[in-house]
């Protein structure tokens, strides 16, 4: 019977086609070896190393707050659920102590670990797939002589089908590609160092590009804007909104300070990576800028011209008296002259304590409120010990409904975008941690 | 017309919607234990509850507290009769001069309403905003622990005590 023929002949197809999969998807784990020794590193390998670490950024992620660093157990949220940074430091049995560097060197340019399993993408080896072997030598290097910290890393919390490892074996059929960048002649020995570091080693498109419903960077909308940690990550091409459009110079001063005197303050989960590349080499830093400016391209002439007369209407504006700002009209007028008007001039350029017009704000100019919502709810606090721009938080002192009348006068207040018409659903969600999109 | 309920009383004030609620705290109402730092939200000298949660009575617009309730160092005891976080101050001599302490106080007073047996590490990450400059930290997270053993010690029924 045909039918039955049919049948037959698809189950076959399915068989290989599984089979295949397996024996593809299938890694094989690699042996433990002895931990090395610190010293058999040479210091200048692992000097740099540290350089590439902190472009990397790998301890943000790998470190908790308060924790030991590298240690692990930092939380990720995700929309598939939480997944825990691991203990990357060279303890033998919680930490990477007993890889070999042929595991490392797997794990960051394939995700697959030690043992064979397949890593989830938050770790960002769709970028670090594209280290030289320098660079991952390195690494290696760095990693080996840390300190070694017993730490168990806490399991995965992923919903189905999520959970299962061998998934991300098809994730990866459908969206990985492994292998370096190739060196664009077209361009400076700058601009290719600025691509290899942005699209590789500071992966900086793991949250400036948004993701499809199943993770993947998209890369046909390449740092068109996404998210990171419940936070939107703003386009860094032409669709930046930020008034003022960067350049490379103003893009370099916040990279290096974490702040630009046109654009605002940068704040969690920016300000660490921000924190890291102010210690790298400048050059390196200059690369970035340089490479993301010309991602951006140069703005329109009206778009730089609208900049120039709002930075002279600032610049030029009449001092005013501190707090007293107009409170009539809307509803969140009087919210914004009790609450933010100390600090946020209403029409000069900067205020006290050298707080920046909102007409500035990146934040209350983009598509996408989650930003302004969570400076408003808790401000801007530089990490213990450390000094940098501050801003109280309002989580206490104002209801959801509040700051969403705060941040619907804002918006009118001071940019000429269209209002955000999903604040009152968003306040509440961003304050519970549940605007992960 | 903002109507303000503060210490449990029901206060009206025609100040401007706009203003700041220390400033009615202190010039209307003549309740001066809050203080004016900074008046940037940086300092925690001016800290009360709004809802039982600590806030920067500085920079909170009156407009935004109708029908909340709101407690100030002065609702948690008085002169003759203070209340056992104002009393551990006391006892523990935690104030210099003293500038600081109703923003401790009260910063103090959320969190062991929010939890009662905080550690010694939570008691330092939640007064983190509240600045003294006399430098008697030590007496205030002492002062804290205090209140907070005290409340335990209080509500022990005889059979935990035992255990």
């Amino acid at each position: 019977m045909l039918i039955r023929r049919i049948l037959l002949a698809l189950l076959v197809v399915v068989v290989i086609a599984a089979a295949a999969f397996f024996a593809w998807a299938w890694e094989p784990a690699i042996a433990l070896s002895d931990p090395p020794d610190p010293s058999s590193f040479d210091h200048e390998t692992v000097q740099r190393g540290a350089e590439v670490a902190a472009l990397g950024n790998c301890r943000v992620c790998h470190t908790t707050q308060g924790g030991r660093t590298f240690a692990g157990g930092r939380p990720l949220p995700t929309p598939f659920g939480t997944i825990y940074a691991t203990n990357i430091t060279p303890d033998p049995d919680t930490g990477i102590g007993r890889w070999p560097e042929s595991a490392f060197t797997r794990a960051m340019r394939e995700g697959v670990d030690r043992e064979g399993r397949h890593l989830y993408p938050a770790f960002p080896y769709d970028h670090f797939t594209h280290l030289t072997d320098d660079d991952v030598k390195a690494l290696y290097a760095f990693m080996m002589t840390r300190e070694p910290v017993k730490a168990e890393t806490p399991a995965n919390d992923l919903a189905f089908p999520f959970n299962i490892r061998l998934a991300v074996a098809g994730w990866k059929l459908l969206f990985f590609h492994k292998g370096g960048l190739a060196t664009d002649t077209a361009h400076d020995e700058t601009w290719n160092r600025g691509a290899y570091l942005v699209q590789g080693l500071a992966h900086c498109g793991a949250c400036h590009t948004p993701r499809n419903r199943l993770g993947a960077t998209e890369k046909r909308h390449f740092l068109a804007g996404g998210s990171a940690e419940g936070w939107h990550a703003p386009a860094l091409n032409a669709d930046n909104p930020a008034p003022v459009p960067w350049n490379a110079d103003s893009l370099m001063t916040y990279l290096r300070t974490g702040s630009a005197p046109l654009h605002g303050a940068s704040a969690v989960p920016k300000a660490p990576a921000t924190e890291n590349l102010a210690q790298v080499n400048e050059s390196d830093v200059r690369a970035i800028a340089n490479y993301v400016a010309s991602v951006a391209g140069p703005p329109s002439p009206e778009r730089q011209q609208k900049a120039d007369a709002l930075i002279e209407q600032l610049t030029k504006a009449p001092r005013e008296t501190v707090g007293l700002a107009k409170s009539d009209g809307e509803t969140g007028a009087p919210i914004f002259a009790g609450a933010c008007a100390t600090c946020h001039s209403e029409t000069r350029l900067r205020g006290a304590g050298g707080a920046r017009n909102l007409a500035l704000s990146t934040a209350l100019n983009a598509p996408d409120p989650r930003n302004a919502i969570h400076f408003v709810l808790d401000g801007i606090h530089p990490r213990e010990g450390k000094s940098g721009p501050f801003m109280p938080g309002f989580a206490a002192a104002l209801t959801d409904d509040q700051v969403a009348q705060l941040l619907d006068y804002a918006r009118s207040r001071f940019t000429s975008r269209p209002a955000w018409n999903d604040l009152r659903t968003r306040v509440p969600r961003v304050r519970e941690g549940k605007d992960q999109s | 017309m903002v109507t303000l309920n503060v210490n449990g009383q029901e206060h009206q004030t025609d100040a401007d919607p706009a203003t700041p609620l220390l400033y009615v705290l202190r010039d209307d109402l003549a309740l001066n234990g809050a203080k004016f730092g900074c008046g940037l939200g940086q300092c925690g000298a001016c800290t009360v509850t709004v809802d039982g949660r600590a806030v920067f009575s500085c920079l909170v617009p009156i407009a935004a507290l109708e029908g909340r309730a709101i407690t100030t160092v002065e609702g948690l005891g008085t002169v003759d009769n203070p209340g056992p976080l104002q009393r551990a101050f006391m006892d523990e001599q935690a104030a210099q001069c003293g500038y600081c302490i109703a923003g401790m106080m009260m910063r103090a007073h959320a969190l062991l309403q929010e939890n009662p047996r905080p550690s010694e590490a939570q008691i330092r990450a939640v007064l983190q905003p509240n600045l003294c400059r006399c430098g008697t930290h030590m007496r205030i997270l002492r002062a804290v622990a205090r209140a907070a053993q005290g409340a335990r010690s209080a509500a022990a029924t005889p059979q935990e005590s035992v255990r």
